[in-house]
């Protein structure tokens, strides 16, 4: 089988398209895979997917605000990590967080962190508890109200589950 | 340790045994950890490299449960090297291509290795045979531990570990486990149960890893969201996952026995017979014709070769541990005639009374 775009070389990648339910496959030598990958990125590469969940149609408007956002300290520009999708360093989190917060939460569906502390014992779960400032640990409310959640979820009662989200919401904008 | 030694036996996590072993080949756990002191690799120049290099190296001597591992300075070993550590599991094709600066940590049996600058200042991971995640996560759980007490990783309460891509935010863990799913593929169920995966947020990929096709009916799985759950609880909702599909697989699997046997055992018994007497062949058909021995092994219709050897023949069979077998460079026909013949005497080994 010869490359469908050269027609010269012998074609080893073999690609499929699907554009609009209409699934197309494409036969391809290295060399000019590697070129219409590297169109493809620039179409639509992870960076972009992740800018445009960073920003969604607010993106023109604050245009020529982000263009002078910058890392404090590697002095990476929002700009750029809305480009390539990286970050810099562990700053870049402080910097953009006004930005990182919604996006974490878009990928991830949360925006908590539950997993483990550094230098935590594993005997408190993992969870580095004494460590915190105590004005960060959650009230009481809060911990029974995400109990009765995890409770309503088990029991597929989704109605409940969502009222209770959503006092657990107004809880953590006030306790912020 | 030598990377020709490696040579000398495979991971210990391809012994095929464990938990539900015939259908997961494997588990596997990372963690993606950086230094507070330092900028992410890719905003770090060669210098700044260097030294987390450095700091790494002199934490890991402090540490008793990394005695007896083998650091790689990647750019101290050529690219077929480089290329030998990538078809072994131990690191990314990444890590394989731009090696200045970059080191890779392996241990004893090939259980625990850490890359040193990949995209994130350390990449940790744990692999073992069979469902195992849990014992994944505990080992590289104590690992994360003993090395966080030597090295201050970018971490803050509210975002968790920090890392250069806000898809591993988080825990930074990803536990993924390889699945042979023949009998779905065959029933043509695959596609369900890959959507499904996929809506509960889950990746699917091919054998290779990242970007790779799937092939000969193996199925890497893994976790796509890090905030929210906490590891173990991440973990628990992968077993559960995977449980179902194993339940699916081997529910097709019965299923294909009853409709039609003679089918299955003469698809079986041909790719048999075509790996122990094949001159040359590629790898996509050599790992297409494992598949369907590997089925008829599990189904009882084979009985002449075991899981182990077939791992091990999926890491033998690849270029860069052909052409260090043969102890020089080969070419696309070559290792074609050479794959062929590595599988012959592996296969011809296990099985003298054929």
């Amino acid at each position: 089988m010869t490359c469908d775009i050269c027609g010269k070389k012998k074609a080893t990648v073999h690609l499929t398209e699907i554009v609009d339910d209409q699934m197309s496959e494409m036969h391809l030598c290295e060399e000019c895979a590697r070129q219409k990958s590297s169109q493809m990125e620039q179409q639509f590469g992870l960076a972009d997917l992740l800018a445009g969940l960073a920003d969604p149609g607010k993106a023109a408007a604050k245009e020529s605000e982000k263009n002078v956002l910058k890392c404090s300290r590697c002095a990476l520009l929002y700009e750029d990590f809305r480009k390539f999708g990286r970050l810099g360093c562990s700053e870049c989190y402080t910097s953009f967080k006004e930005h990182l917060t919604g996006l974490l939460r878009k990928i991830h569906g949360s925006n908590k962190y539950l997993g483990k502390t550094p230098g935590a014992s594993q005997e408190s779960g993992g969870k580095g508890l004494a460590e915190k400032p105590v004005a960060l640990l959650p009230s009481d409310d809060l911990l029974d109200l995400k109990q009765q959640l995890k409770t309503a979820i088990a029991a597929e009662d989704f109605e409940k589950a969502a009222i209770i989200r959503d006092k657990i919401r107004n809880l953590e904008q006030k306790e912020q | 340790m030598r990377i020709e030694e490696l040579l000398n036996h495979t991971g210990e996590w391809l012994r095929g045994t464990g938990p539900s072993a015939h259908i997961v080949m494997s588990s596997r756990v990372r963690l993606a950890r950086n230094l507070e002191d330092w900028t992410f690799p890719g905003r770090s120049g060669k210098k700044e490299l260097e030294s987390v290099l450095k700091a790494f190296t002199e934490a890991v001597g402090r540490i008793n449960a990394l005695k007896g591992s083998t650091l790689f300075d990647m750019t101290q070993i050529d690219q077929v090297d480089r290329q030998l550590l990538v078809e072994r599991h131990l690191m990314s094709h990444e890590h394989a291509s731009n090696p200045e600066g970059k080191g890779l940590l392996v241990t004893a049996e090939e259980v625990v290795s850490i890359m040193v600058n990949e995209e994130d200042h350390l990449r940790i991971q744990v692999m073992r045979s069979g469902l195992n995640l849990s014992e994944a996560w505990e080992i590289i759980n104590a690992i994360d531990d003993a090395l966080s007490r030597e090295l201050q990783f970018a971490f803050n309460p509210a975002c968790g570990f920090l890392t250069a891509c806000p898809t591993n935010t988080g825990t930074a863990m990803r536990g993924s486990v390889m699945m042979h799913l023949p009998a779905l593929v065959m029933t043509k169920q695959i596609n369900k149960v890959l959507a499904a995966i996929s809506k509960l947020s889950f990746a699917s990929r091919g054998f290779y890893g990242e970007g790779t096709q799937a092939s000969g009916n193996f199925y890497q799985i893994s976790n796509q969201v890090s905030l929210g759950h906490s590891e173990q609880d991440i973990i628990q909702n992968i077993n559960g996952l995977i449980r179902q599909v194993i339940e699916q697989e081997e529910q097709a699997r019965q299923a294909l026995l009853l409709q039609n046997k003679p089918m299955l055992e003469d698809k079986v018994c041909r790719s048999w017979g075509l790996l122990k007497n094949a001159r040359i062949i590629s790898s996509q058909e050599a790992i297409e014709l494992f598949s369907m021995v590997r089925l008829g092994l599990d189904l009882g219709l084979l009985k002449h070769v075991d899981h182990k050897a077939l791992n091990e023949l999926f890491i033998m069979i690849q270029p860069a541990h052909l052409q260090k077998i043969e102890g020089k460079k080969l070419n696309a026909f070559e290792r074609d005639t050479k794959r062929a013949a590595v599988i012959r005497q592996k296969l011809g080994r296990s099985s003298n009374n054929d």
